[in-house]
């Protein structure tokens, strides 16, 4: 019997990359291509649609001839994606609508201010489960739909169609302008401020809230189910899943019952906690989102704390003071002392985000005395990622009302084992990382491969998840209680240090 | 006696070109002092680059010399970098071989754990980053002994080695003798010299021009690792030199 593969297709900010997996899990082969990253005005970040989908058309066919397999061997497309990031494209020319604006694009500020302060502008959070703000999609359609000159008529006859990047790629690939698919994941969906947390549908209120043409919005559908059958690149390959990327991690980490959590700790760090078929309202500052949801079944949710800074610190420390010349030297340095000597930093470079959301803090290095070396500030850098962690840790436990066991982790932070270690004890919980780094594919494909019947159920998933590292905590908890202590103090003095400026 | 070869003279020159002065120079200067055409010069600042002998301004263009010519003593590779960079391809040769991975430097005459990964049977393991072992008595530290003609210069050269089994190399001429058939077959193997059941098979992880860096084995039960006959699987050891030599093309090594 010839073996058969999943595929997973990993749209992300900065590549676009084609993984498969065999049936036990591990990765086969990989194809990766970056693409240009737009920066036109200060805060404005864009792709190119097109760009992105050239790119998928080379790397597919090279992720089957690098396995060497052919197309019929394999069973399904899990497709993992940016999230947030907002496409509009023409339904007859598939041509999109100048480049996409990626979820860092900011230009959507004074817009974001002017709407929260609108009477009805509680309705956001309480029907989409997030904050009014910059970084969610549906301001972005209403900045488009304002700036593109002749849009907002086009949008009203039908003519424009919006999507995230998984929409985009479901439409092309299942025909495009000739009979293309035009559906959009749930997750991704959740991310939008359009959607009703509780109905799963598109809210006709916040879409006149919005005032985004309820005919520009794609289909919501399942996390695992049918998508369609792709007829260009990969023909007659099932599409069976799509999951936004951080979403897709907390599936490929197997974090399938409430009370189970991952944090992926790359540039910025994502911890997603499942609260199972209960949707948890935050009063503590996290987002409430949904994890997946396969097929009927009631969909399964999330709560999550984004945390804006964790490895850029450690990139700021090697590219702007240039104290270190590559990442992994922070943990060199760092042990050259045994502890922060009394230094904190804390890198609010563009405000804090969970669980406080002060757009208004900047970052401060507190407690210098002449005594401070590069070891003691590299052990602060360190130490701020593990405090920033515990701090969404408190806010979920305090939310969800579980407390957390056991943090699952994964992203190129792993790699620095006094990190991890750190996190553990000031956690106070273990810390494992599993064998497969490449969650956010894996969880992709696990979904695409159990839609279609590869993978049985949940229970083989869990099988393939295999432990490649455990850090236990070894913190005294009055040490630890006194250092957050100081941790909470330095972060306070962060608060109110923009301020509106001054009339001329 | 040979002649001379005329790129590394030119090398030399231009490291010394480039530390009498402070300031940072272009291909074309550097070609102009000393009489060489742009391409040969360019072609060799590459190469310097690559090594970490000089480093390019991203800005202007411009050469200067590398950090890594002020560090030659030190080690080239910080061995956190090591794990970095080489965690990947552990996990997947873990995955792969169904047993623990560990990737060893040397450190003070013994081998340093630097990177260590469970076998994939969710049993209770501990991390045993950081813990010291015998040169001698594991397949890692062999490699090291074996590709690093200094950690085989700094040891006592008299008296017998420190015996962990009955199956520890204890004397200094099978040792060498050991280390020889090392070096023709590129890998090594402990059965049962360090701890009696347990037997590991490890590679050499290199840099560029052939460098050792570290080592990369797997260990297990004996039973698992080595066939009836006591030698380690084949399979296994085709799996370690996969990682190894995928490690080593990472870190710039060519020809492995």
């Amino acid at each position: 019997m010839t073996e058969r593969f999943v595929m997973a297709v990993d749209q992300g900010t900065t590549s676009t990359r084609c993984i498969l997996f065999d049936h036990r899990g591990r990765m086969v082969s990989v194809t990766q291509r970056e693409h240009k990253q737009h920066f036109p005005k200060p805060g404005w970040v864009e792709h190119d649609a097109v760009e992105i989908w050239r790119n998928l058309e080379r790397i597919a066919p090279e992720a089957l001839a690098q396995a060497g397999i052919t197309l019929d061997q394999v069973v399904a497309l899990g497709i993992t994606n940016q999230r947030e990031t907002t496409v509009l494209w023409d339904r007859r020319t598939g041509e999109p609508i100048g480049r996409a604006l990626v979820w860092q694009d900011t230009r959507t500020d004074t817009l974001v201010d002017e709407m929260s302060r609108r009477p009805d502008a509680g309705i956001v959070q309480e029907r989409s489960g997030l904050p009014l703000a910059t970084y969610f999609s549906a301001p972005r359609i209403r900045w488009l739909l304002d700036h593109v000159p002749g849009l907002d008529e086009r949008a009203a006859r039908g003519d424009v169609l919006f999507g995230t990047m998984e929409s985009w790629l479901i439409w092309k690939l299942t025909g495009g302008p000739d009979g293309g698919v035009h559906a959009t994941e749930v997750t991704n969906a959740s991310r939008t401020l359009l959607m009703n947390l509780a109905t799963l549908d598109w809210d006709e209120e916040l879409i006149s809230f919005f005032g985004v043409p309820r005919r520009i919005l794609p289909e919501i559908r399942p996390s695992m189910g049918t998508y369609g059958t792709a007829r260009r690149i990969l023909p007659g390959v099932r599409i069976a899943a799509a999951l936004g990327d951080q979403q897709a991690a907390l599936f490929g980490q197997t974090c399938f019952a409430p009370g189970e959590a991952k944090c992926t700790y790359g540039t910025g760090s994502f911890l997603l906690l499942n609260t199972g078929n209960e949707l948890v309202r935050s009063t503590h500052g996290l987002l409430s989102t949904v994890g997946y949801k396969i097929g009927q079944e009631p969909a399964v949710y999330a709560l999550e704390g984004s945390i804006a800074v964790t490895g850029s610190l450690v990139q700021w420390f090697r590219d702007r003071l240039g104290i270190i010349s590559t990442a992994a030297e922070i943990e060199t340095l760092a042990r050259t002392v045994d502890d922060n000597g009394g230094c904190y930093i804390v890198p609010a470079f563009s405000g804090l985000f969970a669980p406080y959301w002060r757009s208004e803090a900047r970052g401060i290095i507190v407690g210098l005395t002449s005594y401070i070396t590069k070891g003691h500030l590299s052990r602060a850098v360190l130490e701020a990622t593990g405090w920033q962690t515990r701090e969404v840790v408190d806010a979920m436990n305090a939310d969800s009302g579980l407390a957390l066991k056991e943090l699952k982790v994964d992203g190129g932070m792993t790699a620095d084992n006094l990190l991890m270690q750190f996190i553990a004890d000031v956690l106070d919980v273990p810390v494992v990382r599993p064998m497969v780094a490449e969650t956010v594919s894996l969880g992709a494909a696990y979904a695409a491969g159990l839609a279609v019947g590869y993978w049985p159920d949940l229970e083989v998933l869990r099988s393939n998840w295999h432990r490649a590292g455990q850090w236990l905590p070894n913190m005294d908890a009055r040490h630890r209680d006194r250092e957050y202590g100081n941790w909470r103090r330095a972060v306070e003095r962060t608060f109110d240090w923009i301020q509106a400026p001054e009339e001329e | 006696m040979p002649g001379s070869i005329q790129s590394i003279e030119r090398s030399a020159a231009i490291l010394r070109l480039m530390a009498r002065g402070s300031g940072r120079l272009g291909v074309g200067e550097i070609a102009h002092s000393l009489g060489l055409a742009r391409g040969t010069t360019h072609g060799i600042l590459r190469t310097l680059q690559h090594v970490g002998f000089v480093e390019q301004d991203g800005a202007s263009g411009k050469y200067q010399l590398g950090a890594a010519l002020l560090h030659l003593g030190t080690s080239y590779l910080d061995v956190n970098e090591l794990r970095s960079r080489a965690i990947n391809w552990a996990d997947a040769l873990a995955a792969r071989s169904g047993e623990a991975v560990r990737i060893g430097t040397v450190l003070d005459g013994r081998v340093l754990v630097v990177h260590h990964v469970f076998r994939p049977d969710d049993t209770l393991q501990t991390l045993d980053v950081g813990t010291l072992l015998p040169l001698h008595a594991t397949a890692l530290g062999k490699i090291l002994l074996a590709f690093d003609a200094n950690v085989a210069a700094g040891r006592a050269d008299d008296g017998d080695l420190e015996a962990f089994s009955r199956k520890t190399i204890t004397s200094r001429h099978a040792l060498s003798r050991a280390l020889a058939q090392i070096r023709e077959a590129g890998w090594a193997d402990e059965v049962e010299e360090l701890t009696v059941g347990e037997a590991g098979v490890a590679a050499p992880i290199r840099g560029y021009g052939g460098l050792l860096v570290g080592s990369i084995g797997v260990s297990g039960a004996v039973e698992r690792v080595c066939d009836s006959k006591g030698r380690p699987n084949p399979a296994l050891v085709a799996h370690v030199r996969d990682a190894a030599r995928a490690v080593s093309r990472d870190l710039g090594a060519s020809r492995w």
